[in-house]
């Protein structure tokens, strides 16, 4: 595992969120090494997705450095940022309800990076379900087969680093399971992962390092085995 | 609120009370040319306020008003021509008439989506104009004259019978503007409006928005209908294509309101009367006139949906006509997003 | 008797094929952008206009220019799009409708001060006038031929909606547009083809509306009607209600217009209006 110090894939400085007036992140600092995976917990209005959508432009306005692979990335559009390797799975999975399982995925193909390396047939491997599924619309999916077409779509573009919102919401417990062991086995590619959720005790097994969002600032930050429960609980909801 | 807001405030309050002020003595000063010009910025006024009150408070965009001031001009020939009705009277037809359109129109109306309700409102008006021409007693397709004892009841000399029937114009436009602003100032008005600035806010005010904006279309047709009469009696004709003017009625008094301030009150009267100023100058120039509302109307609605009247404001720093009851400092920025 | 009515039945048929064209760019717009354009009969009846020009200047046939103006109004569409309708989309259904209501008065009048209130129509040489002979009936070749095409266009649209990548792209915007921005499929880009699409629409309805009946420069609105009629009537998304509601509305003109050119008229908006009210979802609707 490559420790954040040397060269990180994503860099952020004094990052700053707007919309309108109002300001969801107050001047953060984040980095992601290359395949490694990093969690964001924090309380519901934090920040957590704020920081996700700034990632891919998809905010009113930013201050501060985003730097990806090396380049700085913080003033191109979205379709710039995804083709150049950075892929969101989005809050709610986002499909194109009427769009079939293998339209929703070719999207993803389409909007990636180009020459990629992944094809269809990696996906069904990894997600065998969704192969008999792949003419059906994606509204007609169960949750769970949603959240596997919603990181396929995500890994179809070839990222190198994945970002992931709240993958785990409104899933039952079992099925969030096969998903983190997916999550893992991307993982195993090189893929960076960032990682967003509430369910602080998950994210945190399977993630290297982690921070913590409070109130638009970073509360904690460090390895998951720094800090006891109560410590991470406590800058969780602040006290 | 700054200082220099407030005297500014108030200065646009006395220009336009001011106007109010010369509107209503205009008979004493002006000639029979000067009350016709004023006759008809008083009926368009009408129809800009009432196209204002459904685009920019109840969200309905209607291309088809024209069919109103028709519907209330053929009742208005109706009722004095071939039923003989007293000429006072036969106004209350018009109005009466143009309601009862309105209600069946309705139905058709909102059972459109919300993208297809503007050219819905068109085709009910294409097909209210072409019965229009239709009817034997009317003339058909090319219309008739109101006779010249009609208009003899409305005075027997030219110039009393000019100023009465400015008097009539000059009633009609202040009951629109006044019932309208009460309409805004109610609790319909206060939900629409929140519904026009933010979805969520408008349940909280419990209004029944349906219910509001069917109460909307409905209160514009004896209004549009009365206008349709004045024309009528100022005219002293009327014919399908006249009477259902798209550009006289509609087309007009869209690009009025948008170019004044939609969403508003001071919005249509700036706009009528900007029109009326500007028509001196651009009528000569045919067709080229409504190129120029046309562009002028893009231009306006790509700097600022508000209008002139959203600029002037900016700087003015509130409203001249207040309509809701709230403080607003927000509201600016609420609703560029 | 029954020969006549039969006779008006089939022209009636074959005129809502024109019909269908009128609306397939209309629906596209409706669809994807989720806005009427309010200018869609003006743009129609501008590009008439233009193939008249180019036809005239160049001494070519008209379906000849066609294919050269066909380009030009895809990218006519493109840039209208994504230089001005796009600003305002996306909020509410009233900016959008204000633009295009403009843009139809500054088109017409703008055609009135270029070519005058004339009335004009396209020529397409020999094929005007030639007819065919099937069993008792005589029908003319081009109201067959246009019908044919639309027919063609709807299979083809069909196609392009439903099996190639850009349709796909197309469908995703018009699902959820917000989530094709956050994942980086760029709505912008999509919109503009679109509507480049439905520049290329117009162009097929306005070479085929010169050829079969009169226009001048005020007859786009009387268009945009009739489109928006066959839009409604098919069903919000449906292209064979398209086709269906062209043939419809074609039906009840033919046969109004058996009393007289204003009965034409308003016998097409009447059936629109009952069967609307019967069933306003469409007849084929497609959600």
């Amino acid at each position: 595992m490559t420790s954040p110090t040397d060269a990180p894939l994503l860099s952020i400085e004094g990052l700053s969120v707007y919309y309108q007036q109002f300001r969801a992140l107050h001047g953060i600092d984040i980095a992601v090494g290359p395949g490694e995976i990093v969690s964001i917990i924090g309380a519901n209005g934090a920040g957590k997705s704020s920081l996700l959508k700034a990632i891919v432009a998809q905010v009113d306005r930013i201050e501060g450095r985003i730097r990806f692979a090396g380049e700085d990335i913080a003033s191109r559009p979205t379709p710039a940022i995804v083709a150049s390797g950075i892929a969101l799975v989005p809050e709610g999975r986002r499909l194109f309800p009427s769009l079939t399982v293998e339209e929703n995925l070719e999207i993803g193909r389409q909007i990636g990076r180009k020459g990629g390396g992944v094809g269809f047939a990696e996906i069904f491997d990894l997600f065998p379900v969704l192969r008999d599924k792949r003419r059906q619309p994606a509204g007609q999916l169960s949750g769970g087969q949603q959240q596997m077409v919603a990181l396929g779509r995500a890994l179809l573009t070839d990222p190198r680093l994945l970002l992931c919102d709240e993958i785990s919401l409104g899933l039952a417990p079992t099925v969030v399971n096969d998903l983190y062991t997916l999550l893992l086995s991307i993982n195993r590619r090189g893929i960076g992962v960032l990682l967003v959720e509430q369910d602080i005790r998950r994210s945190l097994a399977i993630a290297s390092r982690f921070y913590c969002l409070l109130e638009g600032r970073i509360s904690l930050a460090g390895r998951p085995g720094d800090f006891d429960r109560d410590t991470i609980t406590r800058h969780y909801f602040g006290s | 609120m700054r200082r220099h807001q407030h005297l500014s405030i108030a200065g646009g309050r006395i220009v336009l009370a001011g106007a109010a002020l010369g509107l209503a003595v205009a008979p004493s000063f002006l000639d029979a040319g000067g009350l016709t010009v004023l006759t008809e910025f008083l009926c368009l006024l009408v129809l800009a306020l009432m196209w204002n009150l459904l685009a920019g408070y109840a969200d309905i965009v209607t291309v088809g008003q024209h069919a109103f001031v028709g519907v209330g001009a053929y009742a208005f020939y109706g009722a004095v021509v071939l039923l003989g009705v007293d000429p006072y009277l036969a106004f209350a037809a018009a109005a009466l008439m143009a309601f009862a359109v309105a209600l069946p129109a309705m139905v058709i109306v909102f059972r459109l989506r919300a993208a297809y309700l503007a050219v819905g409102t068109w085709v009910v008006a294409e097909v209210l104009m072409l019965i229009a021409g239709k009817l034997p007693n009317f003339g058909f397709g090319s219309g008739v004259s109101l006779p010249v004892r009609v208009a003899r009841e409305f005075g027997a000399r030219p110039d009393v019978r000019f100023a009465t029937i400015y008097w009539l114009a000059f009633a009609l436009a202040a009951a629109t503007f006044a019932s309208t602003w009460l309409l805004l100032r109610s609790r319909i008005g206060l939900g629409l409006t929140a519904m026009r600035d933010n979805e969520e806010a408008a349940g909280a005010t419990g209004v029944n928005l349906v219910r509001a904006r069917i109460i909307c279309f409905l209160w514009t047709a004896p209004f549009l209908g009365l206008a349709g009469a004045i024309i009528t009696l100022q005219k002293l004709r009327i014919s399908p294509p006249a009477s259902f003017s798209i550009i006289d009625w509609t087309v007009f008094v869209i690009f009025n309101v948008v170019i004044g301030g939609i969403g508003s009150l001071e919005g249509p009267i700036l706009g009528t009367a900007l029109f009326f100023i500007l028509r001196e100058y651009l009528a000569q120039l045919g067709t080229w006139h409504l190129i120029i509302l046309g562009s002028l109307s893009i231009v306006i609605i790509l700097i600022e949906p508000g209008g002139l009247w959203g600029l002037l404001r900016r700087v003015l720093g509130g409203d001249l006509i207040p309509v809701s009851h709230r403080a607003r400092p927000g509201f600016e920025t609420n609703r560029k997003s | 008797m029954i020969a006549t009515y039969a006779n008006l039945i089939i022209q009636g048929i074959l005129l809502g094929g024109l019909y269908a064209i009128f609306a397939l760019g209309l629906s596209l717009s409706v669809g994807v952008m989720r806005f009427v354009n309010i200018a869609h009969g003006d743009f129609i009846v501008l590009v008439s206009f233009l193939l008249l020009t180019v036809a005239t200047a160049l001494h070519i046939n008209v379906l000849l220019a066609l294919l050269l103006v066909i380009p030009l109004t895809f990218a006519g569409g493109y840039l209208l799009q994504r230089v001005l309708l796009q600003r305002v989309i996306g909020q509410s259904v009233l900016l959008p409708l204000l633009v295009t209501f403009g843009l139809s008065i500054i088109v017409q009048n703008g055609l009135l001060e270029g070519f005058g209130a004339d009335t004009h129509t396209l020529s397409a040489g020999s094929l005007d006038t030639s007819s065919l002979h099937i069993g008792s009936f005589y029908v003319g070749v081009l109201p067959v031929a246009t019908f044919v095409l639309a027919v063609a266009l709807v299979l083809g649209f069909d196609w392009l909606l439903y099996r190639s990548r850009i349709g796909a792209n197309i469908r995703a915007v018009a699902d959820d547009v917000a989530a094709a921005d956050l994942i980086g499929l760029s709505s912008v880009r999509i919109y503009a083809i679109a509507m480049g699409i439905v520049g290329v629409t117009v162009a097929i309805a306005a070479c085929f509306m010169g050829l079969r009946m009169n226009f001048d420069a005020t007859s786009g609105p009387s268009r945009l009607l009739v489109a928006f009629e066959v839009v409604v009537l098919g069903g919000l998304g449906s292209l064979r209600g398209t086709l269906l509601g062209g043939i419809i509305l074609g039906i009840a003109q033919t046969l109004g217009g058996q009393i007289d050119g204003a009965w034409q008229v308003l016998a097409g908006h009447l059936v629109f209006l009952v069967i609307f009210l019967l069933r306003p979802q469409g007849l084929l609707p497609r959600y």
